[in-house]
């Protein structure tokens, strides 16, 4: 099927749909809960507990807790909006004929899915943003070590995610099962990522669930330019590999469709 | 009618979904500023043949050209030139009227100013109105605005009229007939058979999968129902006579009401001939047969509603 468009029209095209889905998402409930609202308040239950400890024997990487979480919490932003909110919205995409519709208009998919990607990326930055600023003013976070890199991992992070939501909603049948199963993998993630309990009190059973699910890569590869341990090269290629795997899955699922 | 210029041509189409034959075998052609209507009812065969036409099903056999491309390989070169109002097809809840309007017109290569297609569909008073907001008719306007922004020059219209009121559907007619008188050609899906007949140049009725009559409206119902219908009051004058006029077959009465059964111009005949008797009915009137009838002479059924 040979559906070339040209460069600018396609870029276009990608804009448009981006501003348009960035406007449907935020009049979404789900978005200002799961992207906005929960990491802040997640944090906020975790500064109360661990921020003020004084002497404690988790050591958080060598840093105080707060340093350690809000790196982190930019992963969680990223990962809900890939997870609970990508999946609901496309299999109601897919479900409801909206694709059909962009079909029926000849608009590629690839500029669809770009769309959501980018839409993902400006949502995300909101998010990590209000998490940082939330850190800051209540707990005193320092600034990063090396912004560039944790901007590099938080940009490959959303990415990633945003291309398993895609992929998660070419593949469950409705959206009701999609927020399911959205919301399930969500809260796994979270427990077993280093975004709930530290690393250090996890049983080896979590850890090694959270070494196979993506938000445990996306948090290391944050937080190392962030406390200042440098780039994670081997974290960030498997999320880069994960992001174009799924990228990939995604596109052919929804040719198929 | 020999159309002037071919800007669809479908030879012997076939469409099968597993174990099912949804298109046995189509053939035709659309001219160009023609408004080609496809009848049948629901499973026939109709959406399905407009899928293919529109590119976004794959034919499992037979040959589609769209003004001279062909829908699946040649798709790009077809953006903006075909706009298709979908069945069945929702928008995002949360998505507003004129941000769909001015989406997919900005998705088109050249398209209408969006605000008068708001206008002229009726729906200036919802531009601000979410999708999940619009009632039934409402959408159906939108999602022939939505077909219509791109100012494509062949728009397939399926089931269009479907659930809007009968005042909305006549101004649906009109800005039909509009479109046509502008230049672009209209394929109409219905199984609305006044619609078919009051718009359409030419009508193919589908049925299983197969294309059973093909012609305009008055051509189909000469050919398949051609039984005309003249009634009138005559009181106790004796009209027997009637029967020796020609195109009439039979003259039936009840009461004072008299029926002439014939065919073609017997409506002129009858009253010519009631005239120079010096009879001349207050209420004499003609029972045409309409599509519905041909429907049910080819079909065997009715057009279900």
């Amino acid at each position: 099927m040979e559906r070339k468009l040209h460069p600018v029209r396609a870029l276009t095209a990608v804009l448009r749909l981006t501003w348009v889905e960035l406007k449907l998402f935020l009049r979404e409930p789900t978005t200002a809960v799961f992207v906005f609202a929960f990491p802040l308040v997640l944090l906020f239950v975790m500064g109360e507990i661990f921020g003020t400890v004084e002497g404690s024997d988790i050591s958080f990487r060598g840093f105080d807790a707060m340093d350690y979480y809000v790196p982190a919490y930019f992963g969680l932003v990223a990962a809900s909006i890939g997870v609970i909110m990508l999946p609901a919205h496309l299999t109601g995409y897919r479900q409801g004929g909206v694709l059909r519709r962009f079909r029926a208009a000849l608009v590629p998919m690839w500029t669809v899915l770009g769309a959501q990607v980018a839409a993902a990326l400006v949502l995300a930055a909101l998010g990590a943003l209000l998490v940082w600023l939330f850190g800051w003013l209540v707990y005193g976070v320092d600034r990063p070590a090396d912004a560039l890199g944790v901007a590099v991992a938080f940009i490959v992070t959303t990415v990633c995610f945003a291309a398993i939501g895609a992929l998660m909603g070419a593949l469950l049948p409705a959206p009701r099962a999609a927020q399911g199963a959205g919301l399930m993998l969500f809260f796994v993630m979270l427990f077993v990522s280093g975004t709930g309990p530290p690393v250090e009190v996890m049983s080896d059973l979590m850890v090694t669930i959270g070494e196979w699910l993506p938000l445990e890569h996306a948090v290391v590869a944050l937080q190392d330019p962030w406390l200042g341990y440098g780039w994670n090269g081997s974290e960030l290629l498997i999320l880069a590999v994960v992001a174009l795997a799924a990228s990939w899955g995604a596109l052919r699922a929804y040719r198929w469709k | 009618m020999s159309p002037p210029e071919t800007v669809i041509r479908v030879e012997h189409l076939r469409k099968v979904y597993r174990h099912t034959v949804a298109v046995e075998d189509i053939s035709f052609e659309v001219g160009r500023r023609e408004i080609f209507g496809v009848l049948g009812s629901n499973g026939a065969g109709k959406t399905t043949t407009v899928e293919c036409v529109e590119g976004l099903r794959r034919a499992d056999g037979g040959s589609i050209s769209v003004l001279g491309l062909d829908p699946q390989r040649q798709a790009n070169a077809l953006r903006g030139r075909i706009g298709s109002q979908l069945q069945e097809s929702r928008l995002p809840d949360h998505l507003k009227v004129w941000e769909a309007l001015e989406l997919f017109a900005g998705l088109a290569p050249h398209a209408l100013d969006w605000r008068e297609l708001l206008v002229a569909w009726g729906l200036a008073e919802k531009r601000s109105a979410s999708f999940a907001s619009l009632s039934g008719g409402q959408r159906q306007r939108l999602f022939i605005a939505l077909a219509l922004v791109s100012d494509p020059e062949i728009v397939v219209l399926d089931e269009m009229t479907t659930g809007l009121d009968p005042a909305a559907r006549r101004v649906a007619w009109d800005l039909i007939e509009e479109l046509r008188d502008r230049g672009t050609t209209v394929v109409l899906v219905t199984h609305f058979m006044d619609e078919a007949e009051r718009l359409c140049d030419r009508v193919a009725v589908v049925e299983r999968g197969r294309i059973v009559a093909l012609g305009p409206p008055v051509a189909l119902i000469d050919e398949h129902a051609p039984d005309v219908r003249v009634v009138f009051t005559a009181g106790d004058l004796d009209v027997g006579w009637l029967r020796g006029l020609d195109h009439v077959r039979a003259v039936t009465r009840a009461g004072a009401r008299v029926t002439v059964h014939g065919d073609g111009p017997v409506l002129s005949l009858v009253a010519a001939a009631l005239v120079a008797r010096g009879f001349v009915p207050r209420d004499l009137r003609v029972e045409r047969p309409s599509l519905e009838d041909v429907f049910l002479g080819l079909t065997g059924h009715h057009v279900e509603e």
